[in-house]
């Protein structure tokens, strides 16, 4: 298939994972922020919304202050930032338009109703009510998307490009939440914090819908280590970084297997698959959790600009 | 300007055969059963994303065609005559192509001046010698025809370069086929719907002689910016064929190559919905950012085929349009079965002396333009228009042909206050292979939906109909 549609198809993909993220983050900080002090701490939950969307710099440099108005904004319906819901829908139904021919007519008709729907939302939601109304709404439409994808796509290149879009964004995207609250998930004798945290401990789960599979899986109350373990090492988790990084490495094994050929972005994905299954939180915390998850930031970003180079240029 | 004559009703105001069951039906049907159709159609065309993007208008940057549910009728016979004068027109197309960039006969034997191919701005001296490819310059044609009377069919242009609209051919049959089946059952309608496998047979049986077996064809679109951009994906999809970009395509060592998930792949066929001017930034427009650097290069190589060839428009620009029925004298001996539009040039000072004085009753339109831009519609414009017009006549009028105010047929079509006569033209589509020539039975009926309009463009409120062409 053509370079540029396989680009298309991933990046298509991408966008509306992340605009999904985007209305999670902006769901559970107004939950946060809903809570009285005495709850949460004083820290500014927008602030720190805005970093896990990673997008401080160009946030500040149009905002002076971080509250529910600007933060918004900036991550749900700005133009002026490029990686807003708004913008992201906008992107992935360009993406759509000119790859047309490689989607099913589902997965077009659930990207197209999406942006044709995301002009009768205006620039400022009439009140909370409205505001959560859309946020359910951009995850129902990523739902939907993900869902014709899943049902409808043939399986072959076109499905696996798309693949790796959703699992290189979501890897991205959990790393980001962990990156930003590692202080929270310290083990209990090195942790700061306190009771205050309990809040801020559900809220890192439901930002990745994990709240009940949490519950399921370590059948106990939450706690900070425990939910390190499900979003980095736990494969049944889907947002996990282990879960992500076999689908990464299966997808790709299944297009060097249909074009007969391996290449650089396997063998990173696969290096990057073998640490984490050799890694135990021991090991992490030891060595730094902070310091793991930058690392593995770093290498996602590495194994998207080896798959860009190998196959979608 | 003459009563228009009614394709339904004819000249007489009886029922013509063809629309006997047409008639009927319209007499049965009730206005909210039509009119709740029509809401349909429009969602359907919304859902599946045909749109068309019109230039200068930002606020509308993608709008639907408006789809009007009443089917355009042709009989059997009309249509015979029809195909016969659209080969005849294409064959001679290709032949005046062939000549103009090899031995020039038509210019020696003084039938077309020389200035008007050799001044024209879409002359393409890179051509001049030029084989291409089994001697096809148009490979697809979409041939403009209007009506105007039972027995008259013009010939009103020649689209040679990159003719558009033969989705919406395909996609009216599909949505008629959908919304009105017991409308169908009641007639013998010749289907269209094999277009894209004619289409495809085309243009593999144009590949150069030094590809493979099995040659790659690709369609080559400006992008989603482009207002056609629809079609071009459409197309693509139907033929099984990838959509290439510019930037999708290099040349290396004279051959065209696609970037692909595996690698370069070789292509020999490109159908290309882009102009000449930006096709090979190194040939022509240095500036363009959409075509393939050295693809020309390739071209001149006889490495792969263009559909069409580069240079077509100089047989398409309406200065040489007025000469074609000589033209095609001129290489097939025969009489033209298709007529011309009764046509004044300009450029000669009789025709313009006539044109001057009768300003208020013409069709003054520019040589190079399109799409019912830049046209003076006499009968319809105010005093002032015309004065500005006749100045920028008397400046440039070489630069103008006129044509008299046509009172193009009418076909019932479903407006506010139910159905009325609305005027219409034709759009067939002529394909051009190595072995044959193939035309689809039907075409693109466009309406002018104002009353009273003439203007049937879709850039300028025009919508379509579908066309049936009956089996007897």
């Amino acid at each position: 298939m053509l370079s540029r549609t396989a680009d298309n198809l991933y990046w298509l993909a991408r966008y509306v994972e992340r605009a999904e993220y985007l209305a999670r983050i902006l769901e559970t900080t107004q939950r946060l922020t809903a809570l009285p002090l005495a709850y949460v701490g004083e820290s500014n939950e927008w602030v720190t919304a805005v970093a896990t969307a990673g997008c401080s710099n160009a946030f500040f440099a149009i905002h002076d202050e971080a509250n529910e108005d600007t933060v918004t904004d900036f991550l749900a319906f700005s133009t002026a930032n490029p990686s807003s819901i708004r913008s992201c829908f906008e992107a992935a139904r360009h993406n759509a338009r000119s790859v047309r021919t490689a989607l099913t007519v589902e997965m077009w008709e659930a990207i197209n109703g999406t942006w044709l729907e995301l002009r009768r939302y205006g620039n400022q939601p009439a009140s909370r009510e409205e505001l959560t109304r859309f946020l359910q709404w951009v995850q129902g439409s990523s739902l939907r998307f993900d869902g014709s994808a899943y049902r409808t796509m043939l399986r072959n290149d076109a499905y696996w490009f798309s693949r790796l879009g959703v699992y290189t964004e979501r890897a991205d995207n959990t790393a980001r939440i962990l990156d930003v609250k590692y202080h929270l998930l310290l083990p209990a004798d090195e942790h700061v914090g306190g009771p205050l945290d309990y809040f801020q401990w559900s809220a890192i789960l439901r930002s990745v819908s994990a709240l009940t599979a949490y519950h399921w899986v370590y059948r106990e109350s939450v706690k900070p280590w425990l939910i390190a373990d499900l979003l980095i090492l736990n494969e049944q988790m889907p947002r996990s970084l282990a879960s992500c990084c076999e689908n990464l490495e299966q997808n790709l094994d299944r297009i060097a297997n249909a074009y007969g050929r391996q290449g650089p972005a396997q063998r990173q994905a696969r290096t990057i698959r073998t640490r984490l299954k050799n890694s135990r939180m021991d090991d992490i915390f030891r060595g730094g959790l902070h310091e793991f998850i930058g690392s593995f930031i770093a290498d996602n970003n590495r194994l998207g600009a080896a798959i860009t180079q190998q196959y979608l240029s | 300007m003459a009563l228009a004559f009614d394709e339904m009703k004819g000249a007489d105001g009886q029922v013509r055969p063809a629309y006997v069951e047409l008639a009927t039906w319209l007499g049965e049907v009730r206005p909210d059963v039509l009119d709740y159709r029509r809401r349909e159609a429009e969602l359907l065309f919304r859902r599946i994303g045909i749109t068309f993007a019109v230039y200068g208008e930002a606020e509308a940057q993608e709008r639907l065609i408006p789809f009007d549910v009443i089917p355009r009728i042709l009989a059997a016979a009309e249509w015979d005559t029809l195909r016969r004068g659209l080969e005849q027109r294409v064959k001679t197309l290709n032949l005046y192509l062939k000549d103009i960039y090899g031995r020039r006969e038509v210019l020696r034997a003084g039938i077309v001046p020389d200035d008007l191919v050799f001044q024209n701005p879409v002359f393409r001296p890179e051509m001049n010698g030029q084989k291409v490819p089994h001697d096809i310059y148009v490979h697809i044609a979409g041939i403009d025809i209007v009506r105007v009377d039972a027995d008259t069919f013009y010939v009103l242009e020649d689209n040679a370069r990159t003719p558009s609209g033969v989705s919406y051919m395909l996609e009216n049959r599909e949505i008629m086929l959908r919304l009105f089946p017991e409308l169908f059952s009641r007639h013998r309608v010749a289907p269209v719907e094999n277009y894209p496998d004619e289409l495809l047979a085309t243009l593999k049986s144009v590949a150069p002689d030094t590809a493979p077996g099995d040659p790659t064809v690709a369609l080559l679109t400006p992008g989603v910016y482009n207002s056609a951009y629809y079609e071009h994906s459409f197309l693509a999809d139907k033929l099984g064929i990838d959509l290439v970009e510019g930037s999708d395509l290099f040349v290396k060592s004279g051959i065209v190559y696609m970037r692909t998930t595996q690698g370069p792949k070789r292509v020999d066929v490109i159908y290309r919905r882009l102009d000449d001017d930006f096709l090979d930034p190194l040939e022509f427009r240095p500036d363009s950012a959409l075509g393939v650097a050295g693809l020309m290069s390739a071209y001149q190589a006889g490495n792969v085929t263009l559909a069409n060839a580069v240079g077509t428009g100089v047989a398409d620009d309406k200065a040489i349009y007025s000469y074609m029925p000589e033209i095609v004298k001129f290489y097939l001996g025969e009489e033209p079965i298709l007529k011309n539009v009764p046509t004044w040039r300009c450029r000669e000072a009789e025709h313009l002396a006539y044109v001057l004085d009768h300003l208020d009753e013409l069709v003054v339109k520019e040589v190079h333009g399109s799409g019912g831009y830049g046209m003076l519609i006499g009968p319809a414009a105010d005093k002032a228009q015309i004065a500005a017009f006749r100045t920028k006549l008397k400046l440039d009028p070489k630069n103008f042909i006129a044509q008299p105010t046509l009172a193009l047929s009418t076909c019932p079509t479903c407006v506010e206050a139910g159905v009325a006569p609305r005027h219409v033209d034709l759009r067939p589509f002529v394909l051009t292979g190595r072995d044959k020539i193939r035309i689809v039975p039907g075409g693109l009926t466009r309406v002018a939906l104002k009353q009273g309009s003439l203007v049937v463009n879709s850039s300028q409120g025009g919508g379509t109909k579908d066309t049936w062409v009956l089996d007897r």
